[in-house]
């Protein structure tokens, strides 16, 4: 699988999301900074880390949104390329209008970092073709700014087109509906705020996401 | 007025932007802002929102509806944000 992560400055996840599609591919991704306006060609795969890029100034994303390489990252999911944004990839994601809603503050206020149940609402996407809808899996959450929200209008659309991708079990940051993740329209972006990247091997304590990351193999990688 | 302040010195001007959370949507911190004033004893205060001031010292010729652009696409995040433009009186 050709695979390519986008490194902005105070990306934290970057290595780790390298690493787990090392790991389940076999192959290590290209890893793009921000500066770039060009991807290499043949992706089957864009990853949006996680992290604190520019410092999360503004509003977490905002200034990442705007730099040269995202504008080659829409334009690849407008050709249908998936692009996976997790955490403050999801941020940048939705800044940069390739998702819609908006990640705001905690509700509690407090950073959350543990590991959360997650239910799969739908597993037909490429990202979750591994696991079985309505599954509950577990994976670590790590963030200040999780609390998903979008207007009523956007939200029954998300939900009546089966873009909710994952849901929280319980309550973990106030997020509208429960909403961990979303697909975009055409099902080629999903966002998500937990880190499958952190639970891919024994070692990690939880290994739930690696099902991710061996569903986009199977689904997206063309033939080398 | 803040107008005075403000005037235009050199054929520069400062803008200012005022970027607030939409009405209906919960703010955390605006919420943890009135707990505390309440723990400091302060009563009478029903909602506190809180928002940003963005200052742009700006060139003379930079037109209002730049800066709205500005605002559209950076400075405010119009799916849950408001913005309003303060611009000095004399550039009015």
């Amino acid at each position: 699988m050709n695979s390519a992560v986008i490194v902005f400055p105070g990306s934290n996840c970057d290595r780790d999301l390298a690493e787990a599609l090392r790991l389940v591919s076999g192959k290590a991704p290209a890893m793009v900074w921000h500066r770039e306006s060009e991807l290499p060609g043949n992706l089957d795969l864009i990853a949006v880390p996680g992290g604190f890029s520019y410092g999360d100034y503004l509003r977490s994303g905002a200034m990442a949104a705007q730099s040269p390489v995202m504008r080659a990252v829409g334009a690849a999911a407008a050709r249908g390329t998936p692009v996976l944004g997790i955490c403050n990839g999801f941020q940048v994601l939705t800044e940069a209008r390739l998702l819609p809603g908006a990640l705001m503050r905690n509700a509690g206020i407090r950073f959350v970092c543990r590991d959360v149940g997650l239910r799969v609402e739908n597993s037909q996407s490429a990202f979750t073709a591994r696991y079985d809808a309505g599954e509950e899996i577990v994976l670590p959450v790590a963030h200040h700014d999780g609390n998903y929200q979008a207007d009523e209008a956007t939200l029954d659309r998300l939900e009546g087109e089966g873009r909710v991708a994952l849901r929280y079990t319980g309550d973990v940051n106030g997020s509208a509906r429960g909403i961990a993740g979303i697909l975009n329209q055409a099902g080629n972006v999903l966002g998500m705020m937990p880190h499958p990247e952190r639970a891919v091997e024994a070692a990690h304590g939880l290994t739930d996401g690696r099902r991710l990351f061996e569903g986009l193999l199977e689904t997206v990688a063309q033939p080398a | 007025m803040p107008g005075e302040s403000l005037a235009a010195i050199g054929g520069a001007m400062k803008i200012r932007v005022y970027v607030t959370l939409k009405a209906g949507v919960l703010d955390p911190q605006g919420k943890a802002i009135h707990h505390a004033l309440e723990g400091l004893g302060f009563t009478g205060i029903r909602d506190v929102r809180a928002g940003k001031l963005i200052e742009l010292d700006a060139e003379e010729g930079v037109a209002d509806a730049e800066v709205e652009d500005m605002c559209r696409r950076l400075l405010a995040n119009t799916v849950i944000e408001n913005f309003r433009i303060e611009r000095p009186e004399s550039a009015a």
